[in-house]
């Protein structure tokens, strides 16, 4: 047996999605706070997509002004709330702290931020004065991070817009992406009910925009359209039977799982994810909490040039995940179901991968879980008049994150490839800004 | 290896270390704890006329997550009847012979003083504190603060303690007055056997933003505590030496502000205190904290030499001198540890707006500040705002060959006369125009 069970309901799968980044109660956020050095132009902020004013917030944590706080962290990110919680601080504003330089452990930014942003979204505080509504309105395709983050920045200038979400609950990969362990579906859905009641701005769920007469009736009716449609699902990679039953996507294993709430399929006790991104690591760590017995992550080159943060390795592997290097897919075996995957061994030659002759093994198991990449949305795309995409299929925008069409502007996973959520929060409020000058002028 | 018995105006003690008059002198059993832990004397909570007392008597000062850095109370003297008290300073005297006790005394009128000192005799006292100290309560009754702020009023009382004490007599001064050692001299005039010092220094620790009303809050309203504990210890050592540095000043000091540690101890004894007395810090962690001050007393003054506290008593003081005397031609400018730098950048903000603008910062994204030596004047505040341990150290520059004093110049009668004058020391120092803070805003 795993350390884990397989989660049979709710109470179970949050036993095994224990939040690493737990919310701080006021002791804990006290004694933390006071720990900041208070830096003059803090490597934190640099450090941060969304530059927020780091020092600042702990600070006014440190004297009791938690409105204060919040309201510095959503100045900067109106996702500000969410980030806290899934952002990679290990990489950004908490490996940037100086205390790192004395081994000292880093002040917990993540963990402050998300205290501070709950206490606001708990008590429905309205932090900010909001302008009159002007007369234009703006559709936002997608409430995911990006999404949410243009039509709050679109409020303060004045103006309001209508979301249209594909799924029936917002907040796009904090809902349906990140692994459950750094965010509940509850806590998600919560700063978005708080910003659209905040904001006024409305979202229309289970409402897919894919046609062409859908984006015509959205080009009557508003006088601009955002698009934070993120990316579409797993990548097939070609190899034989990768249909075979007991094969599946990344994505969609995790917004599986992150809907259900409890394993409804068993995974078997043996799982190989395929990838060596973040979203491998994370497809490997909640199999071995939903329960698998043996996880494998295999990455067909060396452990060095994943794609993964560390911290996201190291986490996987805290619970028994195990990794193989330089090997390849070439085929899942099975013919009813997956019964394993034929590798072949990989080198690295002259900084391209090449097979090893005669070197094919294979691998028994019950499930392939592809963290291949995901494909971008290039079908409904398309169908926008002079939208442009480059050659890995993503939106092609100017430095106001306005498209090849004016009047349609874009930002989030759909126009950087894949980011964290944080980068989609950047660029959406960035892009609230071309918006407003586009309206303006 | 060093002694440290003390034999303080006659009051003999295992140590230095006392337990100063407050509450954790309250009751022999709290006395009988401390001396069974190690403590050497203490001095019993004030013996006197009848009060009643508050609830809601203490408040504090935190420091971000330090907890009672100043700590301040309204409490008044013992409010337990004076019979129980005598008959607890017996008994604690019974099992603790060679500890000291002294019985803290305030009452109004001579008979008073005359009748209490014959009870605190009885009782087995090995000396008298008499609190002219107390700064609330007891001054608006003409008692404590009130006394040590009139040093003839004070005189007077000592003479008259004077009169019929058999046991040393010690004389507790209050902080809340311009010069401290008028009262001391009062003092000594009066025939006291010793001085102690600092009781409390008037103040407010704090207002409930909520309630308006200041800490500690009685149903609303609050008045003003003594303050203590860590936050004072600058001012009572500066007493304390004031005290020690009178050249009429030939009575024993009991040392008494902010000792939480055996190094606070060892200043208060450097600057002329010959006993030390802890009230706060033991409210704070408890009489246990004297398995640290004891060790770390006696190892320093083996390291150092001391034999004894008389030895060591005071031994600082000629190094204390006026600024008239120091030398100007001492150089010092600060230094930074790139290896050690963390990259916090305070030195760069703290030199550039608060001090003399003489580091810089490079735009090319290394972290690590520059000391531009030709502005450093060796103000200090660089190596004091540093989060790491020795990463700034101010390095001596002139070669030790020259000692000129203000005195020295006024002798000489070289020193500048006017605000031009060439030999005015800011004349050659940097400053940047004024004009350049707008360009360099971020």
């Amino acid at each position: 047996m795993g350390e884990f069970k397989k989660p049979i309901n709710e109470k179970e799968f949050h036993e095994n999605f224990a939040q690493i980044k737990p919310l701080m109660d006021n002791n804990q956020a006290f004694y933390e706070s006071s720990r900041c050095l208070f830096c003059y132009d803090a490597p934190c902020i640099a450090a941060c997509p969304t530059e927020i004013d780091i020092p600042l917030f702990i600070r006014q944590i440190n004297s009791n002004n938690l409105k204060g706080a919040a309201k510095t962290i959503f100045d900067s990110n109106w996702m500000g709330n969410a980030c806290g919680k899934v952002c990679p601080t290990e990489v950004l504003c908490e490996g940037a702290c100086v205390y790192n330089h004395q081994d000292v452990k880093p002040i917990e930014i993540g963990r402050l931020q998300n205290y501070a942003t709950r206490s606001a979204i708990d008590k429905n505080q309205s932090l900010f004065d909001l302008p009159e509504l002007k007369n234009k309105k703006v559709a936002i395709i997608g409430a995911g991070p990006a999404g949410i983050s243009c039509a709050c920045e679109l409020r303060m200038a004045g103006y309001t817009s209508d979301i249209f979400e594909a799924h029936e609950k917002p907040s796009g990969l904090n809902m349906y992406g990140v692994a459950p362990y750094k965010i509940t579906n509850q806590e998600a859905a919560l700063e978005v009910d708080y910003l659209k009641e905040q904001f006024g701005f409305s979202i229309h769920y289970n409402r897919r925009v894919t046609s062409e007469e859908d984006l015509e009736e959205l080009e009557n009716t508003y006088n601009a359209i955002f698009i934070g449609i993120g990316l579409g699902s797993t990548r097939k990679i070609n190899i034989k039977n990768e249909n075979l039953k007991g094969c599946f996507g990344a994505t969609e294993f995790i917004e599986k799982l992150r809907v259900n709430e409890y394993a409804e399929d068993s995974l078997g006790k043996r799982v190989i994810v395929l990838g060596g991104g973040n979203t491998a690591m994370d497809a490997a760590s909640e199999s071995a909490r939903m329960g698998a017995e043996e996880v494998t992550i295999a990455y067909r080159n060396s452990k060095d040039s994943m794609r993964a943060y560390d911290f996201e390795y190291e986490l996987a592997k805290e619970v028994g995940v195990k990794g193989v290097f330089n090997c390849n897919p070439i085929e899942i075996i099975g013919s009813e179901k997956v019964e394993g995957v034929r590798f072949v061994k990989t080198k690295s030659e002259g900084g391209s991968l090449e097979a090893i002759e005669g070197s094919e093994f294979i691998i028994t198991c019950d499930t392939v879980i592809f963290a291949t990449g995901q494909s971008k949305q290039k079908e409904f795309l398309d169908q926008i008049d002079k939208l442009e995409l480059d050659k890995r299929g993503r939106i092609v925008v100017n430095e106001n994150f306005q498209t090849g069409n004016p009047k349609y502007f874009a930002a989030g996973d759909a126009v950087n490839g894949g980011a964290e959520v944080v980068n989609a929060a950047a660029e959406g409020k960035k892009a609230a800004v071309g918006i407003v000058r586009f309206l303006e002028s | 290896m060093a002694d440290l018995s003390i034999n303080f105006a006659g009051i003999k003690s295992p140590n230095p270390f006392w337990l100063a008059s407050a509450p954790p002198t309250n009751c022999g059993y709290q006395v009988m704890r401390a001396f069974d832990q190690g403590w050497g004397g203490a001095v019993w909570k004030t013996l006197g006329v009848p009060i009643v007392n508050v609830s809601s008597r203490y408040g504090s000062v935190d420091y971000r997550d330090s907890r009672m850095a100043g700590f301040n109370n309204i409490e008044l003297i013992s409010d337990r009847p004076l019979s129980d008290n005598l008959k607890e300073i017996e008994e604690v005297k019974k099992y603790f012979p060679d500890n000291a006790v002294i019985a803290s005394l305030m009452v109004e009128t001579k008979e008073e003083w005359h009748q209490i000192i014959k009870d605190v005799e009885n009782a087995g006292s090995d000396g008298i504190e008499l609190n002219f100290g107390c700064p609330h309560g007891m001054c608006e009754r003409g008692m404590g603060s009130a006394v040590g702020q009139e040093p003839k009023v004070l005189q007077t009382i000592v003479e008259w303690v004077m009169e019929v004490a058999s046991i040393p007599v010690i004389v507790k001064l209050t902080p809340n007055i311009t010069d401290v050692t008028d009262p001391a001299m009062a003092a000594v005039r009066g025939g006291a056997d010793a001085i102690s010092l600092i009781n409390t220094i008037q103040s407010i620790v704090g207002v409930d933003l909520n309630t308006l009303a200041p800490f500690p809050s009685v149903d609303g309203k609050g008045s003003n505590g003594g303050y203590c504990g860590p936050a004072v210890k600058p001012i009572a050592l500066n007493m304390v030496k004031n005290c020690a540095q009178h050249p009429e000043m030939n009575l024993p000091i009991s040392g008494i502000g902010g000792v939480e540690n055996w190094k606070d101890a060892a200043e208060h004894i450097l600057l002329g205190a010959s006993s030390v007395q802890v009230c706060t810090a033991v409210m704070h962690y408890g009489f246990g904290i004297i398995r640290e001050l004891l060790p770390g007393l006696e190892n320093y003054m083996n390291e150092k030499g001391f034999n004894s506290i008389e030895e060591m008593s005071g031994a600082a003081l000629p190094n204390v001198v006026e600024w008239k005397d120091l030398n100007l031609k001492y150089k010092v400018v600060a230094s930074i540890d790139e290896v050690k730098c963390i990259g916090c950048q305070l030195c760069y903000i703290a030199c550039e707006d608060g001090a003399h603008q003489a580091i810089s910062i490079s735009a090319n994204g290394d972290r690590v500040p520059q000391i531009i030596d030709d502005n450093c004047v060796g103000c200090n505040l660089c190596s004091l705002v540093c989060p790491v341990e020795d990463c700034i150290t101010m390095e001596r520059r002139d070669d030790g060959k020259l000692d000129v004093s203000w005195d020295d110049l006024t002798q000489k009668g070289e020193i500048p006369t006017t605000f031009d004058d060439d030999r005015a020391g800011g004349k050659g120092h940097f400053v940047p125009k004024p004009e350049e803070a707008l360009k360099r805003k971020k």
